[in-house]
């Protein structure tokens, strides 16, 4: 689920808290604001005279709205500070793509690019532990956003920022891209899952292996179609990392940044002309590939667990 | 006629005479084709109206195409491509086309008759701005019938709209298409503020100045200084797609975020630019129909200029996510959330006014009302998101979908169409049906409620905005339909409004006045006359057709100032700033193709490089220029017969004035303020750069290397030389030594010249290579503006030399020679700035 109602990491608690208040307080103030109109309006004529009704401006309209927006200031300033990180903390690397996204993790006590664990379109975040997360774009601007983690920071050419979240609950969720990114702008989300500690560092060890040995024939058709001159298959194919990292391929719940389940059906038709499905999506289409070939590919793609 | 003889008013045949007089100068052009030439307010409003409102309709049906497409999950009804032309087209038409012209509209149809004036001080001007607006809005909107209207969302960000394989011509239609039709608004703004602050009524101090005038003035200050940036940021741009400069290339020193600053320096204040207007109709509703003056007059005025103020300091609240150190966050927070409180000013000046008063419910107070309540729920999640953690979960989501239609539907549309009720027999001499107006009043009320208020939920249950379909799973689709069928209900309550105006031609004459208001502009007849008011009151209250006796006896017969045209001319009163003492009678401009011809060759010039059609664009340009000066030639201060002329009542009052006194000279000043507003932005762009980068210049390399002291000195000293020598020239010629001023005119342009082509030689001769990082090329900018503007300088001074020659520029009627001295102060002190700061400001970083 996608949503800020579904809160499960601390940022995004404490803003639905905020936002909960806000829209009550703001709901009290509608009415009455409203209810007060409709009574000026039945009020007879001379009811409120001149001084009576300047002194209602005065507190109404200048006094009382300064009294309530300094009080909310006060107590929203000190969720502007971001969480603090240490100098030890999960790194994970994120770069908004066309219409997908690299995810990289940095494994503990090591800042080194080498020992990134590369995957794509999937994040996972250990339960309790404080992750930060390094936001980055090398084309077009685009906005990571986790609404169930925290609030959303832009991934911008040329900037590096830095968004530091910490998970409270375990569960399975959805992130998107919120900055309009041209046309598979709608088709770019990833799946989230919140996990904890001990499984998610059993996790990172199983994706930091290369791809277990499988015998299947559409490791051939992979090779013979090229399509690792985009994409890399550790233990398989060196590759080059244009495209989505798929040595873990079939672990993931989707594909196509969260666009289309794991299935064989699904999955041929993409490779074959991924724009049907994504606008605009980078991947040249295969029109010469016959359905077959396709689908012996991803029949290989989904051993990749 | 000297004054103390003056015509006997009671006399019924001298008022007979005076009103065939005053008739046949004011008549408009006839015709099929020379109806189009007419400049008075009265026909360039009527169609500037009907022309924005036609967008309007436009991008409200690109609206309920979207709203088809997002009715159900993963639909498809239309394509990627499509949707976003449709998204950005409907955001950029509603705010451009719509929202902007809109007000500048209904504000050159209504000024002059709230301010008993003939006419506006520049008609042709406004019949310029119109055209302008016409053939730029029809450009821009057009495009979408050629699957070539913008598709990269109406804030334009780059690298994706700067990238042409990721964006087609769609983008250059936006960025040449609206930059012309900014000229329109900043002509428009023009017009607005010198009409105001020059064409009150004798009498009219400002303090005495109907709201809507005090808001138009607000508003085109606004204007004034919000969309420069936006020009300058759309000349950056352009250079950047059209030549590879690359200002917002982070790959060359450039930085998209540059563009995000320049845009909602723009943007933030475009939304006060579009509902400070309608809250203006909103003050001149509630007195007529509470039966008494407004209650809080000073504090509604406070709260006007305090908004427009405060909008130029919150536009990082649209960069909130953009990864800003706290302590902005907290800045901008606290101003974003501060302008809520003139806003809550002006809200419960309409309650105490309605509580004290005798309320007479009507169409046009029930769109009020209806509006109150929209506006309060829009500006209540402005303080929502205004709030920078809220806003983190909210922004660029369908809760600011929500929040900017409750601001702009609540604020500016709703008011807009109790406006259209309120104002519809002034201008047609009949009242709109009540029963059909209480009909689209439920309709667009209930609709809009029903459409727009689910946003607010989905857009928090994670629905991203611009996205043409979204998931089954992230459960919104119910929230949609509802939407959807919402939004519906609105377009049909619209219809209606439509409907009800297309009736009126078969309905009667309603009397004078139908609503019993207060203020001058209920002067008009139902059938009306093109002169606008028979004489020009002398006005001594806020209301004074209900409190100056006999008020509306004594204007009608001509008792006022200025109740004939004996000379045959149209003439306006121009009367001081402040205080409003009758200082001139201005004659101002009968219809004329110039204008019309003006705006399409100027249009040329910023439609054609859109197909990359440059010698077409000069050529065009170059019969612009021919048009312009044609125009200002033969049209403008032009030498009286006489120097005095009686107003009426005593008065007499000189027909040609030059300097502060004239209403040209105040346009000249306010044209130049925009004009350094946007060679500012410019300036920030540099010192921007300088901010982002650890070395900015750049280490020396080849094309890399800065322009070094000696040119940038040259240019200077060659244009402050032209300057001083444009001065000499404006002393000498008002001490009657003609030829020496014309010899100093003469030095002043070669100087002028010269520095004109040193600019160029500044980035020219060290070699700067434009395209390789972003430090050329914003050396290249700022050198070619001052080159640019020395150019225009030089016409202008060779322009009044040849005026000098032809006897239309004389030591007493000098006003021209006066406005090009206005041009040449900002010349010169935006030159000592650029060359200044590309000079030495290397040496200091």
């Amino acid at each position: 689920v996608q949503s800020t109602f579904s809160a499960f990491g601390a940022e995004a608690l404490a803003t639905r808290t905020l936002g909960t208040s806000m829209f009550v307080v703001a709901a009290v103030l509608t009415v009455a604001v409203l209810a007060l109109a409709a009574h000026a309006v039945r009020a007879p004529q001379g009811r409120l005279d001149h001084a009576g009704g300047m002194r209602m401006i005065l507190w109404l309209g200048a006094v009382g709205p300064t009294l309530l927006l300094t009080a909310l200031l006060a107590f929203s300033l000190p969720m502007m500070r971001p969480l603090t990180a240490e100098p030890g903390d999960l790194r994970i690397m994120v770069d908004g793509e066309q219409f997908w996204w690299r995810v990289r993790y940095g494994r503990a006590g090591t800042r080194d690019e080498d020992a990134l664990v590369v995957t794509a379109n999937e994040v996972r975040v250990p339960v309790g532990r404080t992750v930060v997360f390094v936001l980055e774009s090398p084309d077009v601007i685009h906005s990571f956003w986790i609404p169930g983690l925290a609030g959303k920071v832009d991934m911008i050419p040329g900037r590096s920022n830095e968004l530091v979240a910490r998970a409270t609950a375990g569960g399975v969720y959805r992130g998107a891209c919120a900055e309009f990114c041209g046309l598979s702008h709608a088709n770019m989300a990833f799946d989230v899952e919140a996990m904890a500690g001990a499984a998610f560092d059993a996790w990172l060890e199983t994706l930091a292996s290369p791809a277990a040995e499988v015998s299947h024939d559409g490791r051939q058709l992979f090779e013979e179609y090229g399509c690792a001159g985009c994409h890399v298959v550790r233990g398989h194919f060196a590759g080059t990392p244009i495209g989505p990292d798929l040595t873990h391929f079939a672990a993931r719940r989707s594909f196509g940044a969260g666009t289309a389940p794991m299935t064989v059906e699904a999955l041929a038709p993409f490779i074959v002309d991924s724009a049907a499905l994504k606008p605009g999506s980078m991947m040249p289409p295969f029109e010469h590939m016959p359905l077959q070939d396709a689908q012996r590919i991803a029949a290989y793609l989904l051993e990749l667990d | 006629m000297a004054a103390g003889v003056e015509p006997d008013q009671s006399d019924p045949l001298v008022r007979a005479a005076q009103e065939a007089r005053l008739r046949e100068v004011w008549r408009p052009p006839r015709g099929l084709f020379l109806r189009w030439t007419d400049t008075n307010n009265n026909a360039v409003g009527a169609w500037y109206t009907v022309t924005a409102f036609c967008m309007f309709l436009f991008a409200g049906v690109l609206a309920l195409v979207m709203r088809a497409q997002l009715a159900v999950p993963n639909n498809d009804l239309v394509d990627a491509d499509t949707f976003n032309q449709l998204f950005t087209l409907h955001g950029s038409m509603m705010m451009f086309l719509f929202a902007v012209p809109m007000f500048e509209a209904v504000s050159v149809l209504i000024l002059p008759q709230l301010l008993g004036a003939r006419d506006l001080p520049f008609p042709r001007l406004s019949a310029f701005g119109f055209w302008t607006f016409f053939v730029g809005g029809v450009f821009v909107a057009g495009s979408i019938f050629f699957d070539a209207a913008p598709d990269a969302g109406w804030f334009m960000y780059p690298p994706l709209a700067t990238r042409t394989e990721l964006t087609g011509a769609g983008a250059d239609v936006w960025l040449l298409g609206l930059s012309f039709i900014e000229v329109s608004s900043i002509a428009a703004a023009i017009e607005l503020i010198v009409g105001v602050l020059k064409c009150r009524p004798p009498g009219m101090r400002l303090n005495l100045m109907p709201l809507y005038a005090w808001y138009i003035l607000v508003v085109a200050v606004m204007i004034l200084f919000a969309f420069p940036p936006l020009i300058a940021g759309d000349i950056l741009f352009e250079a950047e797609r059209l030549l590879n400069w690359p200002f917002f290339d982070a790959s060359r020193g450039g930085d998209p975020l540059l563009w995000q600053h320049l845009f909602w320096i723009f943007g933030h204040p475009e939304v006060y630019i579009i509902f400070l207007p309608s809250i203006a109709i909103f003050a001149m509703i509630v007195p007529t129909f509470a039966r008494r003056h407004l209650l809080g007059y000073p504090w509604i005025v406070l709260a006007a200029v305090g908004t427009g103020f405060l909008s130029f300091g919150l536009w990082v609240h649209h960069m909130f996510t953009t990864g800003l150190p706290a302590i902005s966050l907290g800045f901008f927070s606290a101003a974003s959330e501060a302008v809520a409180i003139p806003t809550a000013v002006q809200i419960f000046v309409f309650i105490a006014t309605l509580w004290a008063g005798r309320v007479l419910w009507s169409t046009p107070l029930l769109f009020g009302a209806g509006a109150l309540a929209i506006f309060v729920i829009g500006g209540l999640t402005g303080v929502m998101v205004a709030v920078a953690p809220f806003d983190w979960q909210a922004h660029d989501t369908y809760f600011i979908v929500a929040h900017l239609h409750y601001v702009l539907i609540g604020g500016a549309l709703m008011p807009l169409f109790g406006g259209l009720y309120y104002y519809w027999p002034l201008f047609t001499g009949k009242k709109l049906s009540d029963r059909l107006g209480r009909l689209a009043f439920v309709l667009m009320f209930v609709g809009f409620n029903v459409g727009f208020f689910p946003m607010h939920v989905a857009g928090l249950m994670g629905m991203p905005r611009r996205v043409y379909t979204y998931p089954e799973e992230l459960g919104v689709g119910a929230l949609n339909l509802v939407s959807t069928l919402g939004v519906y209900v609105l377009a049909a309550g619209v219809a209606v409004v439509v409907l009800d105006m297309l009736l009126s031609p078969r309905r009667a004459h309603d009397r004078r006045n139908p609503w019993e208001a207060g203020t001058l502009e209920w002067l008009a007849h139902p059938k009306q006359e093109n002169w606008g008011v028979r004489s020009v009151p002398h006005v001594e209250s806020r209301y004074p057709i209900w409190d100056q006796p006999g008020f509306v006896r004594d204007l009608d017969e001509g008792r006022f100032y200025l109740p004939d045209a004996e000379e045959g001319q149209r003439e306006v009163m121009i009367s001081s700033v402040l205080d409003a003492e009758p200082v001139q009678i201005a004659r101002v401009g009968a219809p004329s193709v110039k204008p019309l011809l003006a705006a399409v060759t100027l249009g040329g010039v910023f439609i054609f490089p859109v197909f990359h059609w440059y010698s077409a664009a000069g050529v065009s340009g170059a019969l612009a220029l021919a048009m312009i000066l044609w125009w200002l030639w033969t049209g403008t201060s032009v030498i009286p017969e006489k120097s005095l002329k009686a107003a009426g009542r005593g008065v007499e009052l000189p027909l040609y004035t030059s300097g502060p006194r004239s209403s040209g000279w105040w346009a000249m000043v306010i044209t130049m303020t925009a004009d350094a507003t946007a060679f500012m932005s410019l300036m920030f762009g540099y010192w921007f750069f300088w901010t982002i980068h650890a070395d900015f210049p750049p280490p020396p390399a080849p094309g890399l290397a800065g322009p070094g002291v000696g040119w940038p000195m040259a240019a200077l000293a060659a244009i402050a030389l032209g300057w001083l020598a444009t001065l000499a020239a404006r002393e000498l010629n008002v001490r009657a030594r003609v030829a020496l001023a014309r010899l100093a005119l003469a030095a002043a342009a070669l100087l002028t010249a010269a520095g004109a082509a040193a600019s160029i030689a500044v980035p020219w001769t060290s070699g700067l290579d434009p395209e390789l990082h972003v430090y050329p090329a914003i050396v290249w900018v700022l050198s070619i503006w001052i080159a640019a503007h020395a150019a225009v300088g030089l016409v202008m001074q060779l322009y009044v030399a040849a005026r000098s020659l032809a006897g239309r520029t004389t030591p007493t009627h000098d006003a021209d020679l006066r406005n090009i001295v206005v041009y040449q102060h900002f010349l010169a002190a935006s030159a000592a700035i650029a060359f200044g700061v590309l000079a030495f400001f290397p040496g200091l970083a």
